[in-house]
């Protein structure tokens, strides 16, 4: 397992934040929890996965998820099973969805 | 007029050569029908050293028994084969190898014996001439590869020896017709001899011997995919072929791949397709073998008509329930033919869509890996344009309109479509776009001439991935190719090494789209949306005539 | 689009939970921000889930409360480790104090987790004994299997102390799995690469034949709600030692009368079926129709 905690900029949501979770830890598939988290300007994400030495990939994913999104004061914390980007990607917009009540 | 000057040999050597084997083998048989205890002795009597020898390998209808008894012949009597057949799918197909009964190889895939025989050619146990497409192959049987014994196989024989292969003929007409009419021999095992057959595939003085085999030929549901297995990343992709290609270019007629990702395609045809209103516009005519995922498209009304290459294991009650889709003889049941059909693909559909595992910047895509020889069946000969086609049609002529500008003067010429449909990374984060293709180090290893590409960059127009499609037939130079290629690659290294600002660029000309370029939301490609979501949904779809193998139920 | 049911076999263990209860009444306890995740995997370097693979809590069926356990099959085959169990047996010491209507277990599970073997198989004895605990105090405890791990070993015996067992016939039910009986004895006893054949012996159309389901429901979330609901307007059954007497001695029988069975088909003609091979394309109604007529007819 690797874990590391990574920090981006992104636009302050502008709606309260329902902690949600959404997905499940199975092979090549991750959950993401979504929690309020400080600042408000700040997506704080903590990974936790199976799949070693992809650290640059998993910030290059999650900087176009904070950019692309208003995920400012959100804190995600992800439990990952060898997830590739195409379904990391798909599961960090559903979970966006779900807990903050719509799209971008 | 002075009469041509016989060579000492005369002119029918073939035909005293013949003669010789077939009086060999006379005491084996009774009439044509010889007792499958006798199979291995029949093979002795028949096959001369040096021979070119093809032992009918389909991707589906397999002559097992036949492949059995060779490998007990007696390698100091049956030795230096040529083997030529399209398909190395039997354990005996390398075995007969490894005994030191096969000089060398002449092929087009090897599928589940792709290791196994990279190990002998590493090992120098066997020269490969080429890795063959099928056409090719077919095409040198007339020319300079013509077996001059065939082992063949057939649903059942009649007395006279006429054979009725089933839906499954396949390779069996180019093969016997090859072999029959140069001289050759023709050996059939069969399940069975009928006083009367359903109809006649091959005629009975094109067959030499027949012997019925102890148990049925094995015939491998290879076209099979379970839609339970279907993810949602290849939900979007498909969503992305079906709006951003199939309607784009207004594609009818098509040939796919076998993979998941087309499956998911066909699944989608009812249910995604049919919303944006293109039944009728799209799929309507394929090449194509009858994949139980195209059921649910075939009931909604979406197809008008499928030629076969094969058939495949449980649809044999559904397709010949389906006479107006399926090529079906006047016995009732469904003829295929590989040969046919890969030239129907080849020339008369507009678009090939398959996937492939790896990609290279120049748009080369390949299979191979290195320690495996595999082959790539029918993409190549689909996968690539046809440079003889001269029939017009709408998605034809806008690929070649799009690949040659609109100049004047230019010679108005279409082109074929031909798309790769990935994701950016495979399971255990395998980048599907790679700087070299394994292919290089693959041919490295063996000594062979070329790297074993499936699709050449040259013959591709789009790349489907979930960031997206890029035409590369807008692209005008091999830079921009380049950044197309890497502009929908993701977050492999290929993909996060584009030029950013050039691929904006790239995609403002809309030569790369994204999802949401064509109005599709990745939050709405779910498994909801496939026409069926496992094998029994299938079967409920057939109204319960097609009937799985059982390792694919669960119920 | 077509609005399509929500197929129970595919849906997760949370989406299950959403479509099976009340809209707004699912309450959960344990939830995954409280990250009460496996130690024992962590130690062994292996992917951990917030709620360890189970969902517990409390929600209404048809405005009636319940308690609610539902495994989550796609997360270590929904294997049964330490603190998954122990959410469960809190979930059903709870049900004595607050006295729902019932207790619903929604199994998904292949038995114990093998990374923490011990602390598994203590809590599967756990949730048994706090399976007859709460069935002694008058709360039924109903189980549903329908999920791509079925319900195996621990979870398989827990399901069949429950007083109603509602299963689709993609769900599975037994002791020892498929690959294990395999493994032990032989591919000539089970090849557990017959899918077919492990469906006719371990799935929800011959455990309902055989009685041990007391429902068959097609594979759909709303089907399983509407059987529950059916289940609970049934009177439970008494479990006094004369009915489990009766119980024994029918389990005796049956084992007499199919001791030479080997396949689901054979049973399935015992049980006035007059198409056994038709059996697995039954649709469910169809099914429960023949069967209620093979059972009228005087059949096993």
């Amino acid at each position: 397992m690797e874990k590391f905690n990574l920090e981006f900029d992104s636009p302050p949501s502008p709606v309260g934040v329902r902690s949600t979770l959404c997905g499940v830890v199975s092979s090549g598939n991750l959950e993401v929890l979504v929690e309020a988290g400080e600042p408000s300007h700040v997506c704080r994400v903590e990974v936790n996965t199976s799949a070693v030495g992809f650290r640059d990939i998993w910030q290059a994913v999650l900087a176009d998820f904070a950019a692309s999104h208003a995920a400012g004061g959100l804190s995600l914390a992800i439990n990952d099973a060898g997830a590739t980007p195409a379904v990391v990607g798909l599961r960090l917009a559903q979970a966006f969805e779900t807990s903050t009540g719509g799209p971008t | 007029m002075q009469g041509a000057e016989h060579p000492p040999a005369g002119w029918d050597r073939q035909a005293r050569n013949r003669a010789a084997r077939l009086a060999r083998a006379a005491p084996l048989a009774r009439g044509k029908q010889v007792d499958a205890g006798q199979a291995v002795a029949l093979l002795e009597a028949l096959i001369e050293p040096g021979d070119r020898l093809c032992i009918e390998g389909n991707n589906q209808k397999q002559a097992d028994f036949l492949a059995r008894a060779l490998v007990q012949t007696d390698p100091a009597r049956v030795r230096e084969l040529h083997l030529v057949q399209s398909v190395l799918a039997l354990p005996e197909h390398i075995d007969i190898i490894e005994r030191g009964q096969v000089a060398r190889l002449d092929f087009s895939f090897s599928g589940q014996q792709a290791g196994r025989l990279a190990r002998l050619v590493e090992a120098g146990r066997i020269r490969i001439g080429a890795i063959h497409t099928y056409l090719e192959l077919y095409a040198r049987y007339f020319v300079d590869l013509t077996p001059q014994v065939a082992l063949v196989a057939a649903q059942a024989a009649d007395r006279q020896g006429n054979l009725y292969t089933g839906p499954n003929t396949e390779d069996t007409p180019v093969i016997v017709e090859a072999t029959a009419f140069k001289g050759g021999i023709v050996v059939a095992q069969v399940n069975e001899i009928v006083d009367r057959l359903p109809r006649v595939d091959i005629p009975a003085d094109w067959v030499d011997f027949t012997l019925v085999a102890p148990t049925p030929h094995y015939v491998e549901p290879l076209f099979t995919r379970d839609p339970a297995l279907i993810t949602e990343t290849q939900v979007l992709t498909a969503m992305i072929a079906i709006k951003g290609l199939y309607a784009e270019y207004g594609i009818t007629r098509l040939n796919h791949g076998i993979g998941f990702d087309t499956a998911a395609i066909e699944l989608l045809l009812p249910t995604y397709a049919a919303e944006l209103g293109l039944k009728g516009k799209i799929c309507t005519h394929w090449a194509l073998n009858p994949h139980p995922t195209l059921i649910p498209a075939i009931e909604a009304g979406f197809v008008q008509s499928v030629h076969s290459f094969g058939s495949e294991v449980g649809m044999e009650r559904y397709v010949a329930a389906r006479p107006d889709v399926f090529f079906i003889g006047a016995d009732g049941t469904m003829r295929s033919n590989r040969a046919l059909c890969q030239a129907a693909g080849h020339y008369a559909c507009d678009l090939f869509i398959g996937s492939t595992l790896q990609i290279d910047l120049a748009g080369n895509s390949s299979t191979a890996t290195k320690g495996r020889i595999a082959g790539f069946g029918g993409a190549p000969n689909m996968g690539a344009d046809a440079r003889g086609r001269r029939h017009a049609s709408p998605a034809w002529l806008r690929a070649g309109r799009e690949a040659r500008g609109e100049g004047t003067g230019t010679m108005p010429r279409g082109q074929k479509l031909v798309a790769q449909i990935v994701e950016t990374y495979r399971e255990h984060m395998q980048p599907a776009f790679v700087e070299q293709l394994d292919a290089w180090a693959l041919a490295e290893s063996a000594g062979m001439e070329l790297p074993p590409v499936m699709i050449y960059g040259e013959d591709l127009s789009h790349i489907i991935t979930e960031e997206g499609i890029a035409n590369l037939l807008l692209c005008r130079s091999p830079e921009e190719r380049e950044q197309a290629i890497r502009g929908v690659a993701g977050y492999t290294p290929v993909g996060l090494a584009r030029d950013k600002r050039m691929v904006e660029n790239l995609r403002d000309r809309g030569i790369i789209r994204r999802p949401q370029d064509l109005g599709i939301d990745p939050r709405e490609a779910t498994r909801d949306l496939l026409a069926a979501r496992n094998i029994k949904e299938l079967v409920h779809a057939s109204g319960g005539l097609y009937e799985p193998p059982k390792k694919y139920r669960n119920w | 689009m077509t609005l399509r049911r929500v197929s129970y076999f595919e849906a997760s263990a949370r989406a299950r939970v959403a479509g099976l209860m009340d809209p707004g009444s699912v309450l959960e306890w344990c939830p995954p921000q409280q990250r009460h995740s496996s130690p024992h995997l962590a130690l062994l370097d292996a992917p951990v889930a917030f709620d360890d693979g189970v969902m517990v809590g409390s929600a209404r069926l048809d405005g009636m409360p319940l308690l609610f356990a539902a495994q989550e099959g796609r997360f270590n085959g929904g294997a049964v480790g330490e603190v998954h169990g122990a959410k469960i047996c809190g979930l059903l010491r709870r049900a004595l104090r607050e006295r729902p209507r019932a207790v619903l277990l929604l199994v998904d599970s292949g038995g114990v987790r093998l990374h923490e073997a011990n602390a598994g198989l203590i809590a599967i004895s756990e949730i048994m004994r706090g399976v007859l605990a709460a069935q002694a105090a008058g709360i039924p405890v109903i189980a549903l299997i329908g999920g791509s791990c079925g319900a195996f070993g621990g979870m398989g015996i827990v399901s069949r102390l429950c007083d109603a067992l509602i299963m689709s016939e993609e769900g599975r039910l037994g002791l020892s799995g498929p690959e294990v009986i395999e493994t032990v004895q032989g591919v000539e006893e089970f090849d557990s690469r017959d899918r077919a054949l492990v469906w006719r012996v371990t799935g929800g159309k011959l455990r309902r034949a055989l009685g041990e389901a007391s429902d068959l429901v097609g594979d759909d979330v709303g089907a399983f709600r509407a059987a529950t609901l059916a289940a609970l307007a049934r009177p439970s059954e008494v479990r006094d030692l004369e009915r489990l007497l009766a119980n024994q001695q029918a389990l005796e029988t049956r084992r007499q009368h199919f001791a030479e069975a080997r396949d689901g088909l054979e049973i399935w003609r015992a049980c006035g079926f007059a198409e056994p091979e038709a059996v697995p394309m039954l649709a469910v109604d169809d099914f429960n129709r023949q069967l209620a007529a093979g059972q009228a007819g005087g059949s096993i």
